[in-house]
């Protein structure tokens, strides 16, 4: 229905009253906004909830978007602020490599899981879990740039910052998920070499 | 930064295509000859490999519809350029700038230009009598916003000026 339209034709419609064209881009970002919200509430029901109110938002005032950045640039701008705005309500203990209870109960859950005998997790499941458990900041930029597909200069631009500091974030955000994923996950990474 | 982390940085620049060209030719050099960069960059394709080819994840297949219902009773809000009156900023801007130049103007015009050095600037700054202008509440406080429309102006001016930057960047 939708699949062979752009973004812009698709907000070109909504735009002149059929509502229903909506349910395209829906469609087409739901699941990259769901995994940025994912990563930044850390929690389904509420990353869903979120995922829904950035949809909402983004048809609101989709009259705003003037097409001098991609669609999903700009949608992902609306990802960023809603969940910081949820953040800052909810004041959520967030995960990071600071948190030591955060580490104690993902290593106990390792060794559980390893002790149950059960099968080694999935490489995609490991590195889903690894960016999960990053700081926000980091794991929604490492997000935005390999599933989101978004460039260096879009991020800066849905982060609201400059290219460089961009480009360092995610360097440092690698170093860290790197470094989680050798001290955490050490069985899983061992393997792929 | 230690040497690994260097040559991590730069290795990452290299795999994601922002390294420059004279540095990809560097580095295809070092690949070439350096085990210790050979080992490190296979090291680091692999977790660019699993970055990349992680999954996303999918919210509850109601999603869409649950969205859809919500945006039933919406009406999709007009164009914040549409209702913000650029003309209306640019008079009020032109007001406050004109408002300044004339204050200046009395005050200046009120200095001894021809001081035998005797005062100072200062002096002669506390000697121009603004009462004759500013001698109620109500023009101070008419005074007060345009200092604050002013620098509204001046907010907006320099938001789309970075802005511009960032998309000539």
């Amino acid at each position: 229905m939708s699949a062979g339209q752009n973004d812009n034709e698709l907000i070109s419609k909504v735009l002149r009253g059929d509502h229903q064209a909506y349910a395209g881009l829906v469609n087409r970002y739901q699941n990259y906004v769901f995994t940025l919200t994912l990563r930044l509430v850390k929690n389904r029901e509420e990353a869903e909830e979120v995922a829904q109110d950035v949809f909402i938002k983004a048809y609101k005032y989709l009259a705003d978007f003037r097409g001098d950045s991609k669609f999903s640039t700009w949608l992902y701008t609306i990802v960023n602020n809603t969940c910081i705005s949820f953040l800052r309500k909810k004041k959520l203990t967030i995960h990071s490599l600071d948190d030591e209870r955060v580490f104690a109960k993902a290593d106990n859950q390792d060794a559980g899981f390893r002790a149950d005998g059960v099968e080694q997790k999935s490489r995609h499941v490991m590195v889903g879990e690894a960016i999960s458990r990053l700081k926000p900041d980091d794991a929604m930029i490492i997000t935005l740039f390999y599933k989101n597909e978004q460039s260096l200069e879009e991020i800066a631009l849905v982060l609201g910052l400059e290219v460089n500091t961009a480009k360092v974030r995610l360097h440092r955000a690698r170093a860290r998920l790197k470094d989680l994923m050798e001290t955490h996950y050490a069985h899983e990474v061992k393997d792929l070499n | 930064m230690n040497k690994e982390q260097q040559i991590e940085e730069r290795l990452w620049e290299y795999i994601d295509g922002t390294a420059t060209s004279e540095d990809r030719l560097r580095i295809d050099a070092l690949l070439q000859s350096q085990a210790e960069w050979k080992d490190k960059y296979s090291e680091l394709m692999e977790i660019n490999q699993l970055l990349h080819s992680s999954d996303l994840e999918a919210p509850s297949l109601r999603f869409t519809k649950n969205v859809m219902e919500e945006i039933t009773r919406l009406q999709i809000a007009p164009a914040a350029k549409s209702y913000i009156n650029n003309k209306i900023i640019w008079g009020i801007g032109i007001f406050f700038i004109t408002l300044m130049v004339a204050i200046l103007g009395y005050g200046f015009s009120q200095m001894e230009w021809t001081s035998n050095g005797k005062s100072s600037f200062t002096d002669q700054l506390s000697k121009i009598d603004t009462s004759k202008f500013f001698n109620n509440d109500l023009i101070n406080v008419f005074m007060m916003i345009n200092v604050l429309l002013g620098l509204v102006l001046l907010d907006n001016y320099l938001s789309n000026k970075r802005n511009k930057f960032r998309k000539e960047a």
